[in-house]
């Protein structure tokens, strides 16, 4: 599968770019939907032997695939929220010099990524390969609930019912974009929604 | 000069009002008739007399009614108030750097009496006298920082210092010109500035970033910001805005020089002595078209300069749509003669409006 080129932008949106592996003793991998193909692409018998992963299929069937390099440690996931208590248990059990790869959404490697800095990861240990899903992970800004997987714009806030624009403006420490009320001035007039990047 | 504080609102029933000593000493921004962003800092070792820029904490006859703002604003939203855990220590510094400037520069309004860790603090103008100890948390009824900027005009930003770069690691923000420190709070300086049209490309963070860096303990420095305001709203939040965006439409012809408002903000930046961050007070002043246009300098200028503004701009600080009806407004108050030089009324020598 060809991977998304995201068009340029603003400062705080994240750049991702192409999972490497790097020399190491331990390695973590956290994926979910096709960002198995990420690591499937950088998979070794060597690597494996010291690498953990974390997956959440999302209904795609990579899960076997996976499963059959013989990493150290595997885990399937339902979901990331089911999945996070795991992630932080197992960022703050690991030692510095730790190689912490991401894959898959935006949502997925935002969310991660907080938990590796905030277990004391530096950025320089922890890469990242988008693949798959272009959806965002956005908070209203009014309300701050999180909607996930917002694939249009405008959309309707899952938790308070707004028709929210998204932005591009992006906060690491949220993991999500920024969700702004589009018919404030004129309510009740809102565009038909397209898919974010069209 | 003794102040008479205003009895007043910025909300609902709007009777915030500038008097002929607020409009006389009103920081207008531009100190020519056209508009770009640019690295515009300069030192801030005060003024003139009686300007905003005089003292290093302006308090103003809008201070006590901006208190009230402030105390309401973070009742309904408690998120406007947010420090990181490794903070603390400057907001202990920006507590301190206040109330000395404050006691220093408006003895009639402030005391400051200092015994060792005890501190006594009275605030005259807000009916407050505290003792406490400096450095012991559960002395104050709020942190260092919430303390004392819910008694200090202007929202605060508190920024980390480390890697070359800043970090919004602290803020209190209740009249912020459409932004949020919720979202913001966490990110360097050239994260939170991502949204600003046109200046990253020319530069100007890079080199704003390269003097906020280099700023030293004692020696502050100052620019200004400005955007437009429909209604002397403080609280032009992204918190709320799905509940004033609607006010923007509100103007017309009959009433846009009463309704509608340059909103400037005074910011400076302090290097505080402990924590080594830098404290980012940004002061807004609101002025309506309508008492601007009694300086005739400044109603020839701001015509101009909103006329031959970059439509960027123009979308990017919220006005565009109203653009039109402001220029047909403004229009009537440019006669085509020239402009002193620099942001000060001049009205002694500058002519009055030709008809
Ligand atoms: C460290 C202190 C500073 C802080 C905390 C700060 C914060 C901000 C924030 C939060 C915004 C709004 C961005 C948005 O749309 O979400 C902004 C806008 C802006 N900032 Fe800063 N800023 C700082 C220093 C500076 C400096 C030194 C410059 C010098 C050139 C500057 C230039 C600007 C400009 C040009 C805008 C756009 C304003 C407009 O057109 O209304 N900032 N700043």
């Amino acid at each position: 599968m060809s991977k998304f080129e995201f068009p340029p932008a603003i400062k705080s949106r994240p750049v991702y770019g192409t999972l490497e592996a790097r020399p190491g003793k331990h390695h973590l991998m956290i994926a979910d939907a096709e960002g198995a193909e990420a690591i499937l692409a950088i998979a070794t018998p060597e690597l494996m032997a010291n690498t953990h992963i974390i997956y959440i299929p999302r209904g795609t069937d990579y899960a076997d695939k996976l499963r059959a390099l013989n990493p150290v440690q595997f885990y399937e996931g339902p979901s990331y929220a089911a999945s996070v208590t795991r992630i932080q248990r197992t960022l703050e059990r690991s030692h510095m010099g730790l190689q912490i790869y991401l894959a898959g959404t935006e949502g997925l490697m935002g969310q991660a990524q907080n938990e590796a800095m905030k277990a004391g990861f530096p950025f320089n240990a922890i890469q990242t390969e988008h693949r798959g899903s272009i959806a965002r992970r956005m908070q209203c800004v009014h309300c701050k609930g999180i909607t996930e997987d917002v694939e249009i714009d405008p959309f309707v806030c899952s938790h308070c019912g707004l028709n929210l624009f998204v932005r591009d403006h992006y906060s690491r420490r949220l993991a999500a974009y920024q969700g702004v009320c589009i018919d404030a001035e004129d309510p009740g007039n809102v565009p038909p929604s397209k898919g974010i990047y069209e | 000069m003794t102040i008479q504080f205003n009895d007043e609102t910025f909300r609902d029933d709007y009777t915030f009002r500038n008097s002929d000593w607020a409009i006389d000493r009103f920081p207008f921004p531009f100190h020519e008739d056209s508009y770009m962003y640019a690295v515009n800092m300069e030192q801030h070792r005060g003024g003139p007399d009686g300007s905003v820029y005089e003292k290093r904490f302006d308090v103003d006859e809008h201070y006590v009614a901006e208190m009230r703002d402030r105390a309401m604003v973070l009742a309904d939203d408690p998120l406007r108030c947010q420090s990181l855990p490794h903070m603390t220590l400057a907001g202990w510094d920006l507590l301190e750097l206040i109330m000395v400037s404050k006691s220093e520069d408006y003895p009639d309004l402030f005391e400051l009496h200092r015994d060792g860790d005890r501190w006594r603090w009275v605030n005259k103008p807000m009916g407050i006298d505290d003792s406490f100890t400096f450095m012991d948390e559960t002395t104050l009824p709020y942190g260092p920082m919430e303390y004392i900027t819910r008694q200090t005009q202007g929202d605060f930003c508190v920024l980390d210092q480390r890697e070359d770069n800043l970090w919004m690691d602290a803020g209190i923000v209740t009249t912020q010109a459409d932004w949020s420190l919720d979202f913001d709070i966490g990110m360097n300086f050239f994260e939170w500035h991502a949204p600003v049209p046109l200046a990253h490309e020319k530069g100007i963070f890079v080199r704003a970033l390269k003097f906020l860096l280099n700023i030293q303990q004692g020696a502050p420095a100052r620019r200004l910001n400005w955007t437009m305001t429909v209604n002397p709203l403080l609280d032009t939040s992204p918190e709320n805005y799905h509940k004033w965006g609607v006010q923007k439409t509100t103007l017309t012809p009959e009433n846009i020089g009463e309704k509608q408002h340059l909103r400037v903000e005074l910011q400076t930046f302090f290097r505080l002595p402990r924590s080594n961050a830098l404290v980012f007070p940004i002061r807004c002043y609101l002025c309506s078209f309508q008492d601007l246009m009694t300086k005739p300098k400044w109603g020839r200028r701001l015509h101009r300069v909103v006329r031959d503004l970059p439509e960027e701009l123009a979308t990017y600080k919220g006005f565009i749509d109203n653009r039109p009806m402001m220029l047909d407004y403004l229009s009537k108050f440019d006669d085509g003669l020239p402009t002193s030089p620099g942001v000060f009324p001049d009205t002694e020598t500058e002519p009055p409006l030709q008809t």
